[in-house]
């Protein structure tokens, strides 16, 4: 098996990884991504609760203050040049006791200090102006109206699909078996391939200790937390504008309700510390904390208007920071770990910081290097039949009739945008659920699952036993029938 | 966009939508289109190929598909218009429907008269909230039947069903008959949701067990279903988690109820009856949009194909007589589900005509008497269950006698 020989090579395809990529293609360097999973962003990236924070929330002067803060300011750009559904629908952060005013005006102090843009606090009147469906509880209010919600499955894939575009390689379902630390360049083994490069960029999330480990760094621990999330029917996707936090916990910032990206309704996350890095179940306990949480906030939902519930597992390490530094102990391997909130809200900015570092770690090292002159940051705008406003619509759908051909009906997904999807690099029933949102609906892809399978059999040329959900072993459909008797 | 006019748009091509269609065409409606979102008429009969179908309206036994054709086949008699690939994409209170076909593109409907016929579809384990993984393998009902009649697949070797409903308990004896091994129907209930003979047909006559007063409350598995824990249940239907045991699978099938699919007849402003989730209809299937029309699973889960079959007749009849007058009989009186009952359709009357009432019982019952009114009508029934509907047809001249502006429907114990 012959060595791949690579300038950069990172390790981890979330939303991190992603927009180092993104920044990387920017140099006219060889730059390479591994994934240990099928496809990018199904770690814990998949299911980030999807809030662009605006930071008032992280200690004045640590890495979460400034690149929350300025990541935010950057949101709406990348998500306009990326084509990613994105709304800046502001964070309103409520009381709901005489006893949490203080806290909250320290919230309002503290956002100021981070520059916070635009942050006021409320009375309950102006509130219920602007949210007239909060429980009678809530007594005062913070206002940020630049936070905002983005779909972070799609600006993670798409960034990854910006950065191929522009020169970076993909690898997938490449986890890393062990990372050997040479004078002059690093060697990283996976299970497909072996990589040379002269830098590491390790935003191997979960497992990112782990890879600092291969070369004798053991100057942090990942402490994983993992999160349940109900999604709502989009029948109630109204109730709230802005996304409601209640007053923080010592672990997390508390259990939110959000206004996703798609016009959902999200409850979550709890926080619930723990050794299995890769638990993804929900429990009855996670459901009825958050249930009996939100409830208190907002007023309009039952549990009937559950559709879907998940988990994830926050990355989060034991300094309470970023870890964002090259390795002491292998200088050619550089770390972006320990992002939990609000790392997705700080990507933009983590992207950018992660540029200047190599850049400075090229001029350190006396190695010219040029900018990438054929580099695009835009992604085609794409068409979806549920923007049935979209003027080009109707001129796609004259040129390709599947346009109007709906394959997923609870969200309105049309078999083109399958197609699309699976050109832009889908491989499994969640890529194209991810991409499209097929499936993300009411009936939880009821209807749609075997239209879908049948799609990626004739577009892919494979047989519907081996599509997966999510890679691995997860086959959806393994038998034909009589195949049993 | 493209534009048309039609006076009758008819959204669904399964039994509601034909059924309804045939009767407004007979009734005189010649400009009318039905709206089919798959690519053939029948609806969720085409996947339904076990029998059992039609007994009550063609007094012979046909499966699914042959029920199916036998509607498709006269709207083709009878030159009724039709869509296929077309999916309407949204409905407004004064009839216009936007759909999207793969042969005309984008078109705007203005429709005199619209009747909704989109059926129903299957509650997911999110409703239901099974805690655990999500690896692949769970599927709904319908849907594993749609993959092994429609498209030629199977799902998996060894299955749990959870929830006794009729679609689960037929694909227990489908997914034995394809050489799977089903290990058991999970019912949280102390009482099966399906019909007896469905319980007799699917279950007992392939030594399939039932538990009931059970739940799954665990699903085991990271890529693929491994197992799954199934709980008694206490009174309060909450899983006694110290006498589960876990049963070794690879599938997960959900049978946990219908829900009537009625976003755009919300959309349009039609009021949906919390009970039934259907619209709230009149004696003449009208929703409270005047001129919209509501029949088959989108009004009421059924349990017999052949009830939709009359429903939707009445819906296409009635929908003609408004487009011919412009307006229907006004309906004052409500309806009211009582002692025992979960719910009664049509919910508004107008006391001038006979009416077929709808109703479910709330809980299994024997020896029962069905009151409506005070005692304006009584009806001595041998049990009452949830899970079959019961109907009564009330004639106009008893009806005349209520004068209360609201009818109530109660079943009581006994005599």
């Amino acid at each position: 098996m012959a060595e791949k020989e690579f300038d950069i090579l990172i390790i981890g395809g979330g939303v991190i990884g992603t927009a180092i990529a993104r920044n990387l293609a920017k140099l006219n360097l060889k730059t390479a991504l591994i994934e240990k999973e099928a496809e990018l962003a199904f770690g814990t990236t998949k299911a980030n609760s999807g809030i662009v924070h605006a930071g008032f929330h992280s200690e004045p002067g640590s890495l979460k203050a400034t690149l929350c803060v300025k990541g935010c300011n950057m949101f709406p750009g990348v998500c306009e040049e990326l084509d990613v559904p994105f709304k800046e629908n502001g964070i309103l952060m409520v009381a709901t006791s005489k006893e949490e005013l203080p806290a909250l005006q320290g919230f309002y102090e503290k956002g100021l200090l981070n520059g916070v843009r635009d942050l006021m606090l409320l009375n309950r009147s102006q509130i219920l102006e602007m949210e007239p469906n909060l429980s009678e509880k809530v007594i005062a209010g913070l206002f940020a109206p630049h936070g905002g919600i983005v779909s972070p499955f799609e600006l993670a894939i798409y960034q990854g699909n910006n950065a191929e575009q522009n020169g970076v390689q993909i690898f997938l379902e490449s986890p890393v078996d062990n990372v050997v630390n040479h004078r002059d360049y690093l060697e990283v083994f996976t299970s497909k391939d072996t990589f040379k490069a002269k830098l590491v960029i390790n935003c191997a999330g979960l497992f990112a200790d782990d890879v600092a480990r291969f070369v004798g760094d053991k100057s942090f621990d990942i402490k994983p937390r993992k999160g349940e999330e109900y999604l709502l029917d989009k029948r109630v996707g109204n109730l709230v504008t802005s996304t409601i936090f209640p007053l923080p916990s010592k672990n997390s910032k508390g259990i939110l309700v959000i206004p996703t990206a798609h016009g959902n309704l999200m409850l979550g996350p709890t926080a619930l510390e723990m050794e299995e890095r890769e638990d993804f179940t929900t429990t009855q306990k996670g459901l009825d904390v958050i249930y009996n949480s939100t409830e208190t906030l907002v007023n309009g939902f039952s549990k009937r208007d559950i559709i879907a519930s998940f988990a994830g597992v926050r990355a989060a390490s034991d300094r309470g920071d970023f870890v964002i530094e090259f390795s002491k102990f292998a200088p050619r391997m550089l770390h972006v770990a320990g992002i939990e909130s609000p790392g997705l809200t700080a990507s933009p900015a983590i992207g950018e910081m992660v540029l200047e570092m190599v850049k400075g770690w090229y001029k350190e090292n006396n190695i010219k290097i040029e900018a990438n002159p054929n580099f695009n940051p835009r992604l085609p705008k794409r068409i979806r039949l549920h923007d049935i406003t979209d003027k080009r619509l109707e001129e796609a759908i004259k040129k390709d009739k599947r346009y109007a051909h709906v394959i997923c009906r609870c969200e309105l997904v049309s078999e083109a945008e399958i197609i699309e999807a699976i050109k832009n690099g889908a491989r499994t029933l969640d890529g194209i659920k991810l991409r499209t949102r097929a499936g993300m609906g009411r009936c939880q892809g009821g209807f749609c699952t075997p239209k879908i399978l049948q799609i990626m059999s004739r577009e892919l040329n494979i047989p519907v036993s081996k599509i997966t959900k999510r890679g691995g072993n997860s086959v959806l459909v393994p038998y034909k029938s009589k195949e049993l008797i | 966009m493209l534009k048309w006019q039609k006076d009758l748009v008819i959204i669904g091509g399964g039994p509601a939508g034909l059924a309804a269609a045939c009767a407004a065409k007979d009734s005189g409606v010649c400009d009318l289109v039905v709206l089919e979102r798959h690519s053939e008429l029948g609806g969720i009969l085409n996947q339904c190929i076990h029998n059992g179908f039609g007994l009550h309206y063609f007094k012979e036994e046909l499966t699914g598909p042959e029920y199916a054709e036998r509607f498709i086949d006269e709207v083709r008699e009878k030159e009724i218009p039709y869509l296929t690939d077309c999916m309407v994409i949204s409905l407004s209170n004064d009839k216009k429907i936007t759909i999207a076909s793969q042969e005309h593109g984008l078109v705007e409907i203005e429709a005199k008269a619209v009747i909704l016929a989109m059926g129903c579809r299957e509650r997911t384990r999110a409703a239901i909230t099974i805690p655990g993984t999500r690896p692949s393998g769970v599927y709904s009902a319908g849907t594993v039947q749609s993959m092994i009649n429609i498209e030629g697949l199977m799902p998996g070797k060894k299955v749990v069903i959870v929830g006794s409903g009729d679609i689960g308990l037929i694909m227990a004896r489908r997914l034995t008959l394809e050489g799977a091994k089903v290990l058991a129907v999970v019912e949280i209930m102390d009482y099966p949701g399906g019909l007896n003979r469905n319980i007799a047909q699917c279950l007992e006559d392939f030594d399939i067990p039932l538990y009931l007063s059970h739940t799954v409350a665990d699903i085991q598995g990271k890529d693929r279903v491994e197992s799954v824990l199934v709980a008694p249940v206490d009174e309060k239907r909450q899983p006694v988690l110290d006498k589960a045991f876990t049963l070794e699978c690879d599938t997960l099938i959900l049978s946990v109820g219908l829900i009537p699919e009625n976003e755009l007849s919300t959309e349009a402003g039609v009021e949906i009856d919390p009970v039934t989730s259907g619209p709230i209809v009149t004696e003449s299937l009208e929703t409270t949009v005047p001129g919209i029309f509501a029949c088959g699973n989108v009004l009421q889960v059924h349990d017999l194909v052949d009830n939709v079959t009359n429903e939707s007749l009445r819906a296409g009849k009635m929908a003609a007589n408004y487009i011919k007058n412009g307006c229907l009989k006004p309906c004052d009186i409500k309806t009211k589900a009582d002692l025992n009952v979960r719910y009664v359709v049509p919910q508004r009357i107008s006391q001038e005509e006979d009416v077929e009432f709808f109703l479910r019982a709330s809980r299994p019952l024997d020896r029962v008497t069905l009151v409506v009114g005070d005692d304006l009508y009584t009806k001595r029934m041998r049990d009452a269950k949830p899970g079959e509907m019961i109907s009564v047809k009330i004639p106009k001249e008893k009806l005349q006698n209520l004068v209360d502006k609201e009818l109530t429907f109660s079943i009581r114990e006994g005599k």
